[in-house]
């Protein structure tokens, strides 16, 4: 398989706590990475890095490389907008635009972007709100705010906002937690089809979750990363015992 | 682990049934609060009422022509009151056109762009400001403020911009102009501090949002930090505003005190404050002093009444798209 993405020796701070303690990992191209690991761990902090986000909280610091398209991301002459515009994230937390309507929270990205054709804007609208599984709710009041919807809808939301702009990857973090089962599966589905055209590294605490969509696995723990391997193998016969422990519910 | 634990203290305060309590609390605030803001509600409708008693005199001689008239002669006995409001209204408005932006533009600096240690000595430098007392502001505005002007704003503007006459006349420091700027700088830090606050506020996730979808910093301020803090930034000019409305000492320093309607910015006005503190003192005559009294209704109204748009414009700015749930 291709290499879409490979981090080289990635460190991260937050001031003076060390969060991320050197990873070398590699995402590969039309895949579904899942990153799994106890809470606090550093799985954010990582998807985080890989678009550049890290950096625009105060004090932080980050070091290594991150190859992406044959050239490092952190590189000086690399402008992190454009990164971002690439590589796009959805949050944990939903955090639609709240002074936005439904609509133009999906067309942010595009109008952002200079696009203004409105046929081209409804398009793009429509199919990433089918993609994320929102449009049946919400055909008949996309004039509304986003504030109006409930929480997983919230989230399906910021979904098809990360989707109306095409990124090449799409950074999910813990993207189901708010969701209820049938969103989620909704959303797993997405994920599942959106990989034939899309990279996909969804951070989760659900293990279910990561064995029923991953590709790979990666498990993180305490900034380091324990074990990367196909999901198959990560989950029946992992090499570590650290591993093994965490996915067993043996841990700590 | 002992879930009960040692402590029979929470058994006895939270479960067992509350003792009554000695005098009833809740009570005690709910009406304590609705009687201080009853009291709010009477005070303004007192002051509206003495105001309005103590001017009765003009009330009755000049009726509407008050608000009309333009001519001020207390020789001849005759009070119009139209250059004064129209001096507070564009002075004011003079004021809020220059500090608002400067005023918003100080507060994304404090809160998106200046380096983290610069941004709390700033921040006390323009809450100190805020605490000159106004007379101050006077002197500074007569002595140092009204030559430059002059010099530096009007001279140049009226070189180029004179035949427009909003620019036009000779540029003698004290009028209109002056008034205003020196009121945008009096404002500036009261809007600054509380813009930067509620800018400030704005929560981190959803600046994340836009930079996530490849905003520049500029555009994260411009399409999701303003619009989310904008009825709060409409508050903080409006506060601005009031203070610019009722602002006297400061005003009467520099604005040239003339009862006159003139379209050029450069020449001398009066405002409402400017002119009840001037001539309290040597207003003889009940129906001299009845008109002033007067004026300070007038003032009080319309205060009340820029407010009251003002509020419905921050009603109408907010409301945002249907179903919203922010106020
Ligand atoms: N803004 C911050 N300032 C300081 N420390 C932080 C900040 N955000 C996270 N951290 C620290 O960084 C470490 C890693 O956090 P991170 O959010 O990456 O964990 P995580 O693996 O995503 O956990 P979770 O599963 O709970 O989301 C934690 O120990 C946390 O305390
Ligand atoms: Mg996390």
């Amino acid at each position: 398989m291709a290499k879409e993405m490979r981090t080289e020796k990635l460190q991260a701070w937050y001031g003076s706590l060390h969060i991320l303690k050197g990873i070398d990992m590699v995402i590969e191209k039309n895949s579904i990475t899942a990153i799994i690991g106890p809470s606090g761990c550093g799985k954010s902090t990582f998807v985080r890095c890989l678009n550049r986000m890290h950096e625009v909280v105060d004090g932080t610091k980050v070091e290594g490389k991150v190859w992406f398209e044959g050239q490092d991301v952190y590189d000086q002459q690399i402008d992190p907008v454009d990164i971002r515009r690439k590589i796009g994230m959805v949050f944990q937390k939903p955090n639609p635009f709240p002074t936005m309507s439904i609509y133009d929270n999906v067309a942010a990205g595009l109008k952002l972007n200079g696009i203004r054709n409105k046929k081209i804007l409804n398009e793009a609208v429509e199919r990433s709100l089918r993609m994320a599984a929102l449009w049946d709710e919400v055909k008949d009041r996309l004039n509304y705010s986003g504030m109006s919807l409930s929480g997983g809808q919230q989230q399906r939301l910021c979904i098809a906002r990360a989707l109306a702009i095409q990124p090449e990857i799409i950074l999910m973090d813990e993207p189901a937690s708010a969701l209820d089962p049938i969103s989620t599966s909704h959303i797993e589905d997405l994920v599942v089809e959106l990989k034939n055209e899309v990279t996909i590294v969804i951070v989760t605490h659900n293990m279910q979750q990561a064995a029923r969509i991953a590709d790979t696995t990666a498990f993180f723990l305490n900034g380091n990363l324990v074990e990367h391997d196909k999901t198959d193998k990560m989950f029946m016969s992992p090499c570590d015992k650290r591993t093994e422990d965490y996915l067993t519910g043996r841990f700590g | 682990m002992n879930y009960r634990g040692l402590a029979k203290e929470i058994e006895l305060k939270i479960h067992s049934d509350r003792p009554a309590r000695k005098w009833p609390v809740e009570a005690f605030f709910k009406w304590g609060t609705f009687a201080f803001a009853f009291l709010i509600i009477v005070l303004l409708i007192w002051m509206i009422i003495a105001i309005a008693i103590q001017s009765q005199l003009s009330l009755e001689k000049f009726g509407f022509q008050f608000l009309t008239s333009t001519d001020w002669d207390p020789v001849k006995g005759l009070f119009g009151a139209l250059p004064f409001i129209y001096g507070t209204i564009v002075s004011s408005i003079v004021a809020i056109a220059v500090a608002a932006p400067i005023s918003i533009g100080v507060a994304l600096f404090l809160t998106e762009m200046a380096p983290k240690w610069l941004r709390t000595p700033i921040g006390f430098l323009i809450e100190l400001l805020a605490a000159i007392p106004s007379i101050l502001f006077g002197l500074l505005g007569l002595f140092v403020f009204v030559p430059f002007v002059r010099e530096w704003i009007q001279k140049p503007i009226g070189k180029i911009l004179g035949w427009f006459p909003l620019f036009s006349g000779a540029p003698i420091g004290l009028g209109m102009l002056s008034a205003g700027l020196l009121l945008a700088i009096m404002i500036i830090p009261i809007i600054t501090a509380l813009a930067r606050d509620i800018i400030g506020n704005v929560p981190n996730i959803q600046k994340e949002g836009a930079l996530a979808l490849g905003a520049t910093r500029w555009e994260m301020i411009w399409k999701v930090v303003l619009p989310y803090a904008r009825s709060g930034i409409l508050g903080a000019v409006i506060l601005g505003l009031g203070r610019a409305l009722g602002e006297t000492m400061a005003v009467t320093m520099v604005i040239g005190n003339r009862a006159e309607i003139k379209a050029s910015l450069f020449a001398p006005s009066h405002s409402m404050a400017a002119v009840i503190a001037n001539e309290f003192t040597e207003a003889t005559g009940d129906l001299y002093l009845s008109s002033l009294i007067e004026v300070g209704l007038i003032l009080f109204l319309v205060t009340f009444l820029l407010n009251a748009l003002a509020r419905f414009l921050i009603w109408s700015v907010a409301k945002g798209p249907k179903g919203g749930i922010r106020a």
